[in-house]
């Protein structure tokens, strides 16, 4: 009996787990199919007595949803380009170039990870208002083309598994360092390029204190501004706001499913940190 | 962690070889992007802060020395206390919570069930979603009359609490939402997890260990080093927490109920956005910003100092 126990109790647990944690996006889709009179029923009901697909074009326009999905695109795809052209450079230089100095960098790269952003935050906004970024992009997006710290530790991980007899091979055959990194290395690190690609694209679609600061412009926000702007003029229109939260994640969701390998190298990378 | 170490690049002396000399300008050329953008977005803002925290200034007039002015009158501001009080539940209450969920969770799923990455899936869904959205999905769950959560509260013949609205329920209401993202901390411990030799459990169990104290004897001191790092991880990120208090409070761009009931969701970063950018205290916002990150600084010292004590490092 305590053997049949000790094998099904790892199920009801999970089983159990699995409904509290799915539980909200049920209850996010349902209330996104509700009338507005049926949300505000009690005692409430959890399936909509009739589906209220239209809910979801009403919140697309109420909010305008199609100009600040544009605009968080636009945003996520230069940091994607900023990440991609700068990050695997450093980690090129600080773990497969043996100069001197590499090593202080790449302290000072890991020191960087952990630095509170409120540091640096309010100096950045005067050095951009001074140069007259404020209320464009610029200040959303530069930042990317230097690199990274956390991809440059995530890169440089990988590039230490990468043997450098293969760097060695072209070097006798007379390569540049420019050459084998972009016709030997960067082949070989498209993998985990990707995981930079990816979280560099979820980190700009889910920021919200970037854009709060600096877009003032309602025709410049992206989605999470304006998603926040909207539930804090219209805070009671739940159906609308729960179909617009439910579009604003659909993107997430998809990354997800289709780049989990990726998400899950981020992980590995982290536990080789001690 | 000495971020203020400015880069001492070591300059190519006469006894270098040529070869090395030849590798110090391709390093650092390779590097460069990193090194301009760590001294104009880090080094100077840094030391920016530094010194505007000396002074008062509005970004419209020229900034004026006062001194520790500053300082002095954070410590005597209420608002300040409050969002340190509120920040340290988050960090020593919540932080601590949510690591034993995600660590629980870890454990389950270690278990070797079939269909684990199915599980797997599901605990680190929550976590993809943009805050902004489960910040608005937390408020709706969490309405006292026709939310879910007091729906299933009265189910039981529990109490329903008012939570958001609450001043005694609303970290508890935070609370509750990290916990719905535990399983990113969770897939990290279980990654950890399946790293421990399976030796020492069956050496544990020929000794006739029992469950129990193999997972004190052997599960936790393996994952005392990745425990350490996401408390340290943790307690950082208690002090950047803004968007789920924002969002929660209701916040409105003139700042009126950011920090919602009794201040109740007043944390630190959000104090600090509010002096900032809504009274355009600068002067005042940036030695708040030196406190934080002396805090920060002196609790991950404490912590690694301390750690030699509980974490242990498997012979490598």
């Amino acid at each position: 009996m305590a053997v049949r126990l000790k094998a099904v109790l790892p199920y009801v647990l999970l089983i159990l787990l699995s409904i509290v944690f799915l539980f909200p996006f049920l209850w996010l889709v349902m209330t996104s199919l509700k009338t507005p009179e049926e949300i505000l029923k009690f005692p409430p009901t959890i399936f909509p007595e009739k589906v209220q697909w239209s809910n979801y074009q009403a919140a697309v326009e109420a909010i305008p949803f199609t100009k600040y999905m544009m605009n968080t695109f636009l945003i996520c795809i230069l940091n994607i380009i900023g990440q991609l052209l700068s990050a695997p450079l450093v980690a090129y230089s600080i773990s497969r170039i043996p100069w001197k100095g590499r090593k202080v960098i790449f302290t000072i790269v890991v020191a960087t990870m952990i630095l509170p952003a409120q540091v640096q935050m309010i100096p950045q906004y005067i050095i951009f208002t001074n140069l007259g970024w404020v209320n464009t992009i610029v200040p959303l997006t530069i930042g990317a083309f230097f690199g990274a710290p956390f991809f440059i530790f995530l890169l440089r991980q990988f590039l230490l598994g990468v043997p450098m007899e293969l760097s060695e091979a072209a070097k006798i055959d007379g390569a540049s360092e420019l050459r084998i990194y972009a016709r030997i290395i960067l082949p070989i690190l498209k993998p985990a390029l990707a995981t930079v690609a990816l979280f560099s694209f979820v980190w700009s679609y889910v920021d919200f204190m970037g854009p709060l600061i600096y877009l003032n412009d309602s025709a410049k926000w992206t989605i999470t501004v304006g998603l926040q702007s909207f539930q804090q003029d219209h805070g009671a229109q739940w159906e609308k706001l729960m179909a617009a939260s439910t579009i604003m994640a659909v993107p997430m969701i998809l990354i997800y499913f289709f780049g989990q390998k990726y998400f899950m190298k981020s992980g590995s990378a982290l536990t080789g940190f001690k | 962690m000495n971020a203020s170490a400015p880069v001492h690049s070591p300059r190519p002396k006469a006894r270098w070889s040529r070869k090395e000399r030849r590798y110090f300008w391709l390093g650092l050329a390779f590097a460069s992007p990193w090194i301009v953008g760590f001294l104009a977005f880090t080094v100077y803002p840094f030391f920016g802060s530094l010194y505007l925290s000396l002074t008062e200034y509005d970004l419209f007039s020229t900034p004026r020395w006062v001194g520790l002015q500053n300082y002095e009158n954070i410590l005597q501001d209420d608002r300040f206390y409050t969002s340190l009080g509120n920040t340290f539940f988050m960090a020593f209450v919540s932080v601590p919570i949510t690591l034993a969920a995600s660590l629980l969770i870890a454990v389950v799923l270690n278990f070797k069930a079939r269909g684990i990455n199915y599980y797997r899936t599901i605990f680190y869904l929550p976590s993809v979603i943009p805050i902004v959205a489960s910040a608005l999905l937390w408020t709706w769950m969490l309405n006292p009359d026709f939310g879910l959560v007091n729906m299933a509260l009265r189910a039981f013949g529990l109490p329903d609490p008012a939570w958001l609205l609450d001043p005694r329920y609303t970290k508890p209401s935070l609370i509750l939402m990290s916990l719905w993202g535990s399983g990113a901390g969770a897939l990290i411990f279980l990654a950890a997890l399946q790293g421990v030799p399976k030796q020492y459990y069956e050496a544990a169990q020929v000794d006739g260990a029992g469950a129990w104290h193999r997972f004190w004897k052997i599960t936790l001191p393996a994952l005392s080093p990745i425990i350490l790092f996401q408390l340290i991880m943790g307690l950082i990120g208690a002090f950047q927490i803004f968007t789920e208090s924002y969002i929660l409070a209701g916040g409105k761009a003139d700042g009126g109920s950011l920090g919602g009931p009794e201040q109740s969701l007043l944390f630190y970063a959000v104090n600090l956005y509010q002096e900032a950018f809504v009274f355009l205290k600068m002067g005042y916002a940036s030695a708040l910003a030196w406190i934080l990150f002396i805090i920060v600084l002196l609790m991950t010292l404490l912590l690694l100092k301390t750690s030699g004590r509980w974490v242990y490092y498997g012979g490598e």
